[in-house]
């Protein structure tokens, strides 16, 4: 086994998981998962627009076209809304037409962007080993791992600076806008950080598959606790242990390393589902039980 | 210009047409229950999760039969729509979250299988992958004849099932007190709609699958507000789109086809925005353009009314001048359409009412006053249901009004009605 393909390939799928699943929470909290799943959808236009007219490949490049589409997404829903068009809908009309035009421009001008379908929907991941960042000669390692830790980073400084203002905001937005916390901007810096984790981890995984890094390990973090800071660090946990277990399961299948990720993941969240003490389906019925025992003692 | 895609006398050509009207058709049909039930991205779901049940479906009988696959795709989505119920019924995960969960993780289970076969030997050759954005040009007669079973059979089952739908659709609890199993339905609708999805998989593929849910029915629903007609016009839509969608798609050799039916149905839901009339940002548009000029019309009518009521003389000449003063009255657009229409006189330096003029002028006036007394006096006249947008005197209380109007000296003196 080449350990240092696995090792940068592990790190990147633990970076993506760890920045995604602290974003994912609060998605998960406030009920914008499908918005998430939406913005994912939505960048790819932008990606593919940005790279046809600088023909750079640049991560900052990257993040402009795709940040555009973030609001562009975010906007054409929003507006659809005032429209008269349900929310569910204008979500569902707005992405499709979006991601729909990316696959176009995708597919037409195949040759000249380094971007193909198979990249769009599970990434390249295997390829993040010989993908390096060279910096005056000086080989510094794969690129996408300096990529992904900047934007752990950068989730993870915004959501301890601002830990307080978002846990508000996700559990009691009225009470928040009541101690004088600017909703508004809150809402926009957290549709700026799902924007940035997209934008950096569609290289590695693929547009849909990272929606799948936000929301279930988040979900299976809001099963097993009721604390949120508990739930990040244990959202984080499964990611990285799911990234992990996933490249060996790839590995053994000799299949696409994002998408065994995601697999991976899923299988935790059903565990968690049957199997979470005091909320999961097993405690519940084993909790059921007892009480009818104990009401047929009491008889 | 080469337009030999355009000719639709070959027959593959035909064939592939005839699948895409069918998936369109049958889409936007069901599509429509899906939107009015809000669940339209339950759709988008079933859509990912048709994926695993396909490539299993494949793995384990090793022939590509559009059959097996539909066979294969319709148990994987039933098992996400059970798996969906389930995380919110037994779990504080709420819809959304759910609905992410199943979408993605059986998407990702899905790519995984598919990236397992094409390494097989053959696996390559399998056309799997043509299921993720669709290539309509895979599509032979016996798919496209299995295809029309379907849909010919979806169709006929929305029809009979209209009048339950329907109540399922605007009315749950009420049909439940008819005694209709409710419950059955709905899951007959959902079956009904993973059906829809199942067909359209091969030629818009499974990302995109629930645009064609969504968008026809959305673009539908503009033009209508009676059920049966949104049906019958989303199915129409869905049909055109997925027909326009595939002629383009014609035109490059790597074009999937899945996208441009998508884009063809956006197309028309664009259309819908902006044109549809009642609805439609256009005739929204011009209903607000004319109900402004109405407002200005009738203010400027008032505003000369009673500059000439101050001097007490109904032909009195109102100089722009003094109109000018007033609150209210802007431009002198809406003094020359009320020349035009009769109501005033234009003379050197000035308006004056005519004898037209004078009876609407006063009957404005009148109301105006009369509104402005019942705000006055709202507290005492009770809790009355009131028009505030059109400042329309609630009609119990109007004779009240009308005496409180002497009372406090407010009725307009100039003209009286039949003298």
């Amino acid at each position: 086994m080449d350990w240092y393909a696995s090792g940068s390939i592990i790190a990147t799928g633990a970076l993506v998981a760890a920045s995604a699943g602290m974003v994912g929470c609060f998605l998960v909290l406030r009920r914008l998962a499908l918005l998430g799943d939406a913005i994912s959808h939505a960048v790819l236009p932008g990606i593919a627009l940005a790279f046809l007219l600088t023909g750079s490949r640049s991560t900052l490049v990257m993040v402009l076209g795709a940040g555009a589409l973030g609001i562009i997404t975010t906007f054409l829903v929003q507006t659809l809304q005032r429209a008269g068009v349900q929310e569910d809908a204008g979500i569902g009309v707005s992405f499709t037409a979006l991601f729909a035009v990316g696959v176009v421009l995708v597919s037409l001008f195949a040759g000249k962007v380094d971007l193909d379908l198979d990249c769009v929907l599970y990434g390249e991941i295997a390829y993040t080993p010989w993908d390096t960042l060279v910096i005056g000669g000086i080989n510094l390692g794969p690129e996408s791992l300096w990529t992904m830790g900047s934007i752990f980073l950068l989730n993870f400084s915004v959501i301890g600076l601002l830990y307080k203002e978002l846990k508000i905001c996700a559990f009691d937005p009225a009470m928040a806008a009541a101690v004088g916390i600017n909703v508004a901007v809150i809402h926009y810096v957290l549709m700026g950080l799902v924007s940035v984790t997209t934008v950096g981890a569609f290289e590695s995984v693929g547009a849909i598959l990272v929606v799948a890094m936000m929301i279930v390990p988040a979900a299976t973090a809001y099963l097993l606790t009721e604390r949120l800071g508990v739930m990040l660090l244990l959202a984080v946990l499964q990611g990285v242990v799911s990234a992990a277990a996933g490249y060996f399961l790839a590995r053994q299948l000799d299949s696409s390393i994002a998408a065994a990720m995601t697999t991976v993941s899923g299988a935790f969240f059903a565990l968690a589902f049957l199997f979470a003490p005091r909320t999961g389906l097993v405690a519940r019925a084993l909790a059921l039980r007892g009480l009818r025992t104990g009401q047929q003692m009491m008889q | 210009m080469d337009l030999s895609w355009l000719s639709i006398a070959d027959a593959n050509t035909r064939w592939v047409l005839g699948g895409a009207c069918l998936l369109g058709l049958s889409s936007g049909v069901l599509g429509s229950f899906a939107l009015l039930r809000r669940r339209s991205l339950v759709g988008d779901a079933l859509a990912h999760a048709a994926l695993p049940g396909v490539c299993l479906a494949y793995l384990l009988t090793g022939t590509k039969n559009l059959g097996l696959f539909l066979v294969g795709a319709a148990i994987a989505g039933l098992l996400a729509t059970m798996a969906m119920s389930a995380i919110t019924r037994y779990s504080k995960i709420k819809e959304d979250a759910a609905l992410g969960i199943v979408l993605t993780v059986f998407f990702g289970l899905g790519i995984m299988l598919l990236t397992v076969i094409q390494k097989l030997p053959g696996g390559n050759q399998s056309g799997l992958d043509k299921f993720l954005f669709g290539q309509a040009a895979s599509l032979v007669g016996s798919d496209v004849r299995l295809m029309a079973a379907i849909a010919a059979g979806l169709c006929l089952a929305v029809l009979l099932l209209f009048k339950e739908f329907k109540l399922l659709a605007f009315d749950p609890g009420f049909g439940a007190g008819l005694g209709l199993p409710m419950g059955l339905l709905d899951l007959v609708l959902n079956l009904l709609i993973l059906l829809a999805v199942v067909i359209g998989l091969q030629s818009v593929g499974v990302v995109l699958m629930a645009a064609m849910l969504i968008t026809p029915a959305v673009a539908a629903r503009y033009w209508t507000d009676r059920l049966g007609v949104m049906t019958a016009l989303a199915g129409v839509f869905g049909a055109a789109a997925g027909a326009l969608g595939t002629l383009l798609s014609q035109l490059g050799p790597r074009m999937p086809t899945g996208p441009l039916i998508v884009l063809a149905a956006t197309l028309v839901f664009l259309v819908s925005l902006l044109c549809a009339p009642r609805r439609g940002l256009l005739a929204r548009l011009i209903r607000f353009v004319r109900l402004k000029r109405q407002v200005a019309r009738e203010g400027a009518l008032r505003a000369v009314y009673e500059l000439a009521e101050a001097v007490g003389d109904p032909r009195a000449l109102v100089t722009p001048d003094e109109l000018r003063r007033r609150r209210g009255v802007t431009g002198v657009g809406a003094l020359g359409a009320l020349a035009r229409g009769g109501a005033l006189e234009a003379t050197g330096g000035g308006w004056r009412l005519t004898a037209q003029g004078l009876a609407e002028a006063h009957r404005l006036v009148r109301e105006q006053r009369l509104w402005e007394v019942f705000l006055m006096h709202e507290g005492e006249l009770g809790g009355q249901s009131v028009d505030r947008d059109g400042a329309r005197v609630p009609p119990a209380v109007r004779t009240q009004l009308e005496q409180l109007l002497t009372l406090h000296g407010l009725e307009p003196r100039l003209y009286k009605e039949g003298a």
